[in-house]
C-alpha cells in the first residue's frame, strides 16, 4: 500500500498529483478519494486514548514501531479530514522515526491545499502533525536507549 | 376564479414589495457585498452573530471621533455628552423591550454574563441543597453551565425538561417537574439549534402560579420578533447586542425592579458604589449597582443604534419576510434526497438544522464555504441536545431579514454539489 521513497520523494509525488487540478473542486475530490482509500484503523482503537485533540471532527491515530520504521494508522469520521490524514500517512508511514521527527512539512503548502482549508481545519492538521511528531520522537528515543 | 386571481395578484404585489425592501436593507450592510472564495457571500450564520448596518458602524465611529469620554464621572462637557449618549441608549432599550423603568435595564457583556449575573446574584443566596433549577433539554451552554456552577456551590439540582422528537418542549413533563423544590425556571425563548419558539407565556404563567420566578434567554428572540417584557411578565430577560445587528461585547439583562433592588451586586468596583470607606461601602442605585467599572460605552451606544435600525426596518417586515424565507427554504431543502431535518416545530424562527446523508456536518460546511456560503456546523453550544438526538452536530442555516430567496437557491445548489462530492 504505502509507496516507497524518502519523505521528500513521496511528498514530491503528491505535490505533482495535486498540481493536476487547478480548481478547488478537483483538489477536494482528489483529497476525498485519497481519504476513501485510507486503510481503516481497527474499531478497537477508536477510543479516547487514540483521539487527537484539537480537531472539530474526530481523529484517531495510532503509531507503532516496525524495526526502525514508524507504522501509522488513522481514521476520522469526516471525509475531508480523512483525506488530510491520508496525505500525511502516504508520506510518513513506514519512514524511519527520526526522519519523521526532522521532516520538513512545507510540502503541505506546495500541495496548495492549505489555502483551501478553514482555520479550524488548519488547527486540526497542525494537531495531527504534532501528534505524529510526538509519536516519532518517542519511538526514535526508545530506540536510542534500548 | 376572479376572486382567486385578485388574491394571487395581491400576493405577488406583497412579495414584490418585500423583495424591494430587502434590496434596500441589503445596501445598509457593507459586509454583504463581499465575495468569499470568488463567490458573492451568502451569510447564513445569523444565529451565531448578525452583520452590522452602516448606521451602527457610523454611530460607534462618531462616538469615538467626537464624543468619547468616561461616563458618570466628569464635570467636563465631553463626559457629560458621553453620559447622555450612554443613558439615552438605556432609555432606547427600555422602550424597545417594554420595561417599566431604566432602572430595570442592566448592561452586560452579553446574554452569557446576564445569565451568570442572575445565577450568582439572584439565585445563589436563595438556593439550598434541596432546591431545584428547572431548565430544558434545548438550552444553550450559557443557560446550563452557570446553573451547574451554582449547583456546585449550593448543592441545588439542575432539572431538565425533556423535548418531543420534533424539537418542541414536553409541556406535560414541565408541569410535573415544576415542583415545591423548584426555585427558578430558566428557558430559551427560541432554540438556537432547532429554531423552536417556546411557549414562554405559558411557562411563565404556570411558574408564577407557584410563585416561581422565570429567566428567559432571549438571545435568539430579539432579532426576529418584538418582545415586551412587561406583557410577558418574565422576571428576568437576557439578550446580546451582536445577534441583533449591534456591536459585540454588549448585552442586556432586564430584571423586575423589586428583584434587582433586593439583589447584592455581582461585581465590585468603580461606578457601582455610592461611597467607599474601609469601614463600609454603600452601593449605587439601580441599575448602576450592577455595572462595575468603566462600561462598554461605544458598544452601548452602538446597541442603541441597532435598536433604532430594527425599529426603522420594522418587525412587520422582518416577520413577514423571514416567514417567507423559512417556508421557501424548508420546501426547497426538502427536495434534496438525503436531507434530514433536526427539529420540526410548527412554531419556529428562521433557523434550520439538518444533516446531509451520513456526511459529517464539518465536511458539508467546508464545501459550502468554498462556494461562498457561511453556515455553522457542530453542536452550536447545545451538546446535551445533540446527545439527545444522538448526532455529533448539525449543519445550521440561520436567516436574517437581509437574506434573499435567491440565496436559498444558492444554498440548495451548493448542497447538491456537496452531496455529490461527499456521498
Ligand atoms: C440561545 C442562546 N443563548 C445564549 C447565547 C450566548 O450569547 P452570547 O455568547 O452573546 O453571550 C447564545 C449565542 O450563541 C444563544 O444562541
Amino acid at each position: 500500500m504505502t509507496p516507497i521513497g524518502t519523505i521528500a520523494e513521496r511528498a514530491g509525488t503528491i505535490v505533482d498529483e495535486f498540481a493536476l487540478f487547478d480548481d478547488w473542486m478537483g483538489k477536494y475530490e482528489h483529497l476525498i478519494e485519497m481519504g476513501r482509500s485510507l486503510p481503516l484503523i481497527d474499531e478497537a482503537y477508536k477510543t479516547n486514548e487514540y483521539l487527537v485533540r484539537g480537531c472539530q471532527a474526530q481523529v484517531w491515530l495510532k503509531a507503532e514501531a516496525e524495526g526502525d520504521l514508524i507504522r501509522l494508522t488513522a481514521d476520522s469520521d469526516a471525509l475531508i479530514t480523512k483525506g488530510l490524514i491520508a496525505i500525511l500517512l502516504c508520506i510518513l508511514d513506514r519512514q524511519p522515526a527520526d526522519a519523521v521527527v526532522g521532516a520538513d512539512f512545507s510540502f503541505l503548502d506546495e500541495i496548495g491545499m492549505k489555502e483551501h482549508l478553514s482555520p479550524t481545519r488548519k488547527n486540526g492538521l497542525d494537531s495531527m502533525i504534532k501528534q505524529i511528531r510526538l509519536y516519532a520522537a518517542l519511538l526514535s528515543h526508545s530506540k536510542e536507549v534500548s | 376564479m376572479i376572486a382567486e386571481s385578485v388574491h394571487m395578484s395581491q400576493e405577488t404585489v406583497r412579495e414584490e414589495t418585500l423583495d424591494n425592501i430587502v434590496e434596500d436593507v441589503r445596501r445598509d450592510f457593507p459586509i454583504l457585498t463581499q465575495t468569499i472564495n470568488g463567490e458573492p457571500l451568502v451569510y447564513l450564520d445569523n444565529a451565531a452573530t448578525s452583520q452590522k448596518p452602516r448606521s451602527v458602524i457610523d454611530r460607534v465611529c462618531s462616538y469615538y471621533e467626537e464624543h468619547h469620554s468616561n461616563v458618570h464621572r466628569g464635570v467636563h462637557s465631553l463626559s457629560q455628552r458621553a453620559t447622555e449618549m450612554y443613558e439615552a441608549a438605556r432609555e432606547t432599550v427600555r422602550g424597545f423591550i417594554g420595561a417599566a423603568s431604566t432602572a430595570e435595564i442592566v448592561f452586560t457583556r452579553g446574554t452569557t454574563e446576564a445569565l451568570n449575573l442572575v445565577a450568582q446574584s439572584y439565585a445563589r443566596p436563595r438556593l439550598g441543597s434541596d432546591s431545584e433549577i428547572l431548565v430544558t433539554m434545548m438550552e444553550h451552554h450559557s443557560n446550563i453551565v452557570p446553573w451547574q456552577i451554582l449547583s456546585g456551590q449550593t448543592g441545588a439540582k439542575v432539572v431538565v425538561t425533556p423535548i418531543h422528537e420534533d424539537g418542541t418542549l414536553d409541556l406535560d413533563a414541565f408541569e410535573q417537574l415544576l415542583g415545591d423544590k423548584t426555585c427558578i425556571v430558566a428557558v430559551a425563548y427560541i432554540s438556537n439549534s432547532l429554531g423552536t419558539i417556546n411557549p414562554v407565556e405559558h411557562i411563565i404563567e404556570r411558574s408564577h402560579a407557584r410563585d416561581i420566578p422565570v429567566v428567559i434567554d432571549g438571545a435568539q428572540a430579539v432579532p426576529h420578533m418584538p418582545v415586551h417584557v412587561g406583557e410577558l411578565d418574565c422576571d428576568f430577560f437576557a439578550f446580546s447586542g451582536h445577534k441583533m445587528f449591534g456591536p459585540t461585547g454588549i448585552g442586556v439583562l432586564y430584571g423586575k425592579e423589586t428583584l434587582l433592588d433586593a439583589m447584592p451586586p455581582y461585581q465590585g468596583g468603580g461606578d457601582m458604589i455610592e461611597s467607599v470607606s474601609f469601614s463600609g461601602t454603600t452601593f449605587n442605585k439601580l441599575p448602576h449597582k450592577f455595572e462595575a467599572g468603566t462600561p462598554n460605552i461605544a458598544g452601548t451606544i452602538g446597541l442603541g443604534a441597532a435598536v433604532d435600525y430594527i425599529q426603522n426596518v420594522g418587525y412587520d417586515f422582518i416577520q413577514k419576510h423571514e416567514a417567507r424565507l423559512l417556508t421557501t427554504a424548508l420546501s426547497k431543502l426538502s427536495e434534496l434526497e438525503s436531507i434530514r431535518f433536526i427539529g420540526q416545530a410548527a412554531e419556529r424562527a428562521s433557523v434550520i438544522s439538518f444533516l446531509l446523508g451520513d456526511s459529517h456536518p464539518y465536511d458539508v460546511g467546508s464545501v459550502l464555504d468554498k462556494m461562498g456560503i457561511a453556515v455553522r456546523t457542530g453542536h452550536h453550544c447545545t451538546q446535551p441536545l445533540m446527545d439527545h438526538y444522538q448526532i455529533p452536530g448539525t449543519v445550521r442555516a440561520s436567516f436574517a431579514f437581509y437574506n434573499t430567496i435567491e440565496e436559498i437557491d444558492r444554498l440548495c445548489s451548493a448542497l447538491r454539489k456537496a452531496a455529490s462530492l461527499l456521498q
